[in-house]
């Protein structure tokens, strides 16, 4: 019953046509464009749990380079680690340290790759607790998880004994004994990241499905009506921060292993906003959108910035506006408006019956 | 003692930019609920309006010209900055009323476009402004107490701002509609206020304000493409704590966040001192949510 209804709707059409094409991708392309792939594939997970906070819930967080960062920073530290062979990281031996500080001694277990969720949704839990309970809402939340954006970026260079400072961490060598420079590994990893779309996926469409997701739109759309309707819209919303928290921490952790590297400027506040407007081109409010627009932009970005990157810049924020102002619903939007068109044109007779029984 | 005095008189200067940089951004959104994001352009377009009038005197004028160039530039830089954000305002900003969110969005691009402008006219490289002779030097209070005049300066700036502005908005006609049509637009617009009017204005005004805060700045350093982006959030914070769209709110705030982050960053480290400052804000809007000064109103969807 579930499949069924599962295959029936076109967003999971979509979505099972891209993950098949996805699939086929290594018969046609290099390795180096499979990795790249693969990093794009991260994007759209992460995108995924933006549209889920922001499509459906209508909360706008511009931090959540801040979560995909914690996620990968955590990923990170596990492979330094086994990189380092129980020895002391490179970078902290330059800056100074001689024993492993305490918050990174976890790390050399594999079971701390837990963290990769539990640090993200924690973080998540506190400042949604702090802020949706005391009716923060709107620009007001937005402004505060940029400033969030910019703390961390603050405290990960800063802190650079701990973190790697500016240069991240980078120079990892094996993923559970496998060489991360290897083909075989890439492949591995590729299909790891799709393995991961199809979960986050799901999980987010059985939540947009249930009951659940529609109070979530109800919040978007009027949150008083909500709250007068017996319902707590700061359970919801505190939830699916944590939810989407968790998503972009699990995006980031796919995202290092295949490009190598981790540093402050992954999470600051330009790739947070890049992040939104991601979903705002593939169209909100839709999980195929997000989905579509991380990878669409991702791709054009690496095809046009290594060639032109001032035009990049003006592509960019033209786009911003022209998506934000004038098709606010995005690509999906786009296509359905004119699917919808075809759809009428081919059935007119079939509509004209079926809306006849709604007059009464 | 003498330190914490200067701590104390840096932290009121580094507020007075605060302040100058979130006024405008405070009353537009009071005003029209639109966050503009390409706020910190317009303090970047003031930087570089300068930039050229000084450019301007040292290539046509006689040398003895060059001392009172920054007079010149602060009404320049000011209109520059305004024209700018009238003509945005009525490309852009009207399409967005109402949708305050994607307001942010949409004047995100706007200041990506504006700082690759900036970068494909000017040059990436940061940029240096001469300061006029007499700004350079300082105050000697005492022997281990100087107060540069630069500083001093920017401050006497601010006040004369902050005079003009509240002369503006509570003893003039102009700003008596655009505080009516901030209480309740429909109402003002009944009465035959022209909201669309004063929405541009006001959009204008207060871009100039931060064309004016550029301005000021580059008495403090050099400037280049991505300048208006190290204060944007800054800038907002302030505005979330002092309040939207009120005056003293936007000035409690500025020196609050101004003062905090000095001193904050003097007794701990500059990374701390951040740290420190955004948890207090948050911790601070657990019991004021709404901001240090509201403008009261009885609509439940703020």
């Amino acid at each position: 019953m579930f499949v069924k209804k599962f295959i029936k709707a076109p967003a999971n059409w979509t979505f099972l046509i891209i993950i098949l094409s996805l699939l086929a991708a290594p018969l046609f392309l290099s390795v180096f464009r499979i990795n790249l792939l693969g990093k794009f594939i991260s994007y759209a997970i992460l995108a995924i749990g933006i549209d889920l906070i922001w499509g459906y819930t209508g909360i706008l967080s511009l931090g959540h380079g801040v979560f995909f960062g914690l996620g990968a920073y955590a990923m990170g530290m596990y492979l330094k680690l086994e990189a380092a062979h129980g020895k002391l990281p490179d970078f902290m031996s330059w800056s100074g340290l001689e024993h492993l500080p305490a918050i990174w001694a976890p790390f050399s277990n594999p079971l701390s790759l837990l963290f990769i969720i539990i640090i993200p949704a924690l973080l998540a839990a506190v400042i949604g607790y702090l802020t949706f309970k005391n009716r923060i809402r709107g620009v007001y939340f937005s402004i505060l998880s940029q400033a969030l954006s910019l703390i961390f970026v603050v405290l990960f260079i800063g802190q650079q004994a701990y973190t790697g400072g500016t240069n991240g961490l980078t120079s990892f060598q094996t993923i559970f004994g496998l060489s991360l420079a290897a083909d075989n590994t890439k492949y591995i990893l590729y299909y790891a990241s799709i393995l991961f779309l199809i979960l986050v996926y799901t999980y987010c469409r059985f939540i947009v499905n249930h009951r659940i997701g529609k109070i979530l739109i109800a919040i978007r759309d009027g949150e008083n009506r909500v709250r007068f309707s017996g319902y707590n819209p700061t359970i919801y919303k505190i939830f699916v921060y944590i939810s989407s928290a968790a998503i972009a921490g699990i995006a980031g952790a796919i995202f290092v292993p295949q490009v190598g590297i981790i540093s402050p400027a992954e999470m600051g506040i330009v790739p947070s906003i890049e992040m939104v407007i991601w979903v705002a081109i593939g169209g909100r409010g839709t999980l195929i959108g997000a989905v579509i627009g991380a990878i669409l932009v991702n791709g054009l970005k690496s095809g046009i910035s290594e060639s032109f990157p001032e035009i990049w810049s003006y592509f960019l924020g033209l786009t911003f506006i022209v998506v934000v102002i004038f098709m606010p619903e995005g690509l999906v939007g786009l296509v359905k408006k004119y699917a919808s068109h075809l759809f009428t044109w081919h059935n007119k007779k079939e509509k004209i019956i079926q809306k006849a029984p709604s007059i009464n | 003692m003498d330190i914490y005095i200067l701590q104390i008189f840096n932290g009121i200067s580094v507020s007075s930019i605060f302040m100058l940089a979130a006024l405008g951004l405070a009353i537009t959104f009071g005003l029209m609920k639109i966050i503009n994001m390409a706020h910190g352009e317009f303090i970047m377009i003031g930087a570089y309006a300068a930039y050229i009038v000084q450019n301007f005197f040292t290539q046509y004028l006689p040398a003895s010209f060059f001392n009172w160039y920054f007079f010149i530039a602060i009404p320049i830089a000011f209109l520059l900055a305004a024209s700018i954000g009238w003509v945005l305002e009525r490309i852009i900003i009207c399409h967005l009323y109402g949708r305050a969110l994607d307001s942010m969005l949409a004047t995100w691009g706007v200041s990506i476009v504006l700082q690759q402008l900036a970068r494909s006219i000017f040059g990436a490289p940061n940029v240096d402004v001469k300061s006029p002779n007499w700004l350079n030097g300082a105050l000697l209070l005492s022997p281990g107490l100087q107060l540069p005049y630069k500083r001093l300066f920017i401050m006497g700036m601010v006040i004369i701002c902050m005079l003009i502005i509240y002369y503006l908005m509570y003893c003039s006609n102009y700003g008596r509609k655009i505080r009516a049509v901030m209480q309740n637009r429909d109402m003002a617009a009944s009465l035959g206020i022209n909201t669309r009017k004063i929405d541009s204005y006001t959009f204008a005004f207060g871009s100039g304000l931060a064309g004016i805060a550029g301005c000021a700045l580059t008495l403090l350093g050099s400037i280049g493409p991505t300048l208006g982006t190290g204060y944007i959030v800054n800038t907002f914070m302030v505005v979330v704590l002092g309040g939207v769209g009120s005056l003293w709110g936007t000035i409690a705030g500025g020196l609050l966040i101004g003062t905090g982050n000095t001193t904050l960053e003097f007794l701990t480290n500059t990374t701390s001192g951040k740290v420190l400052v955004f948890t207090l804000v948050i911790l601070f809007l657990q019991w004021r949510p709404q901001g240090l000064f509201t403008v009261h109103s009885r609509s439940l969807d703020e």
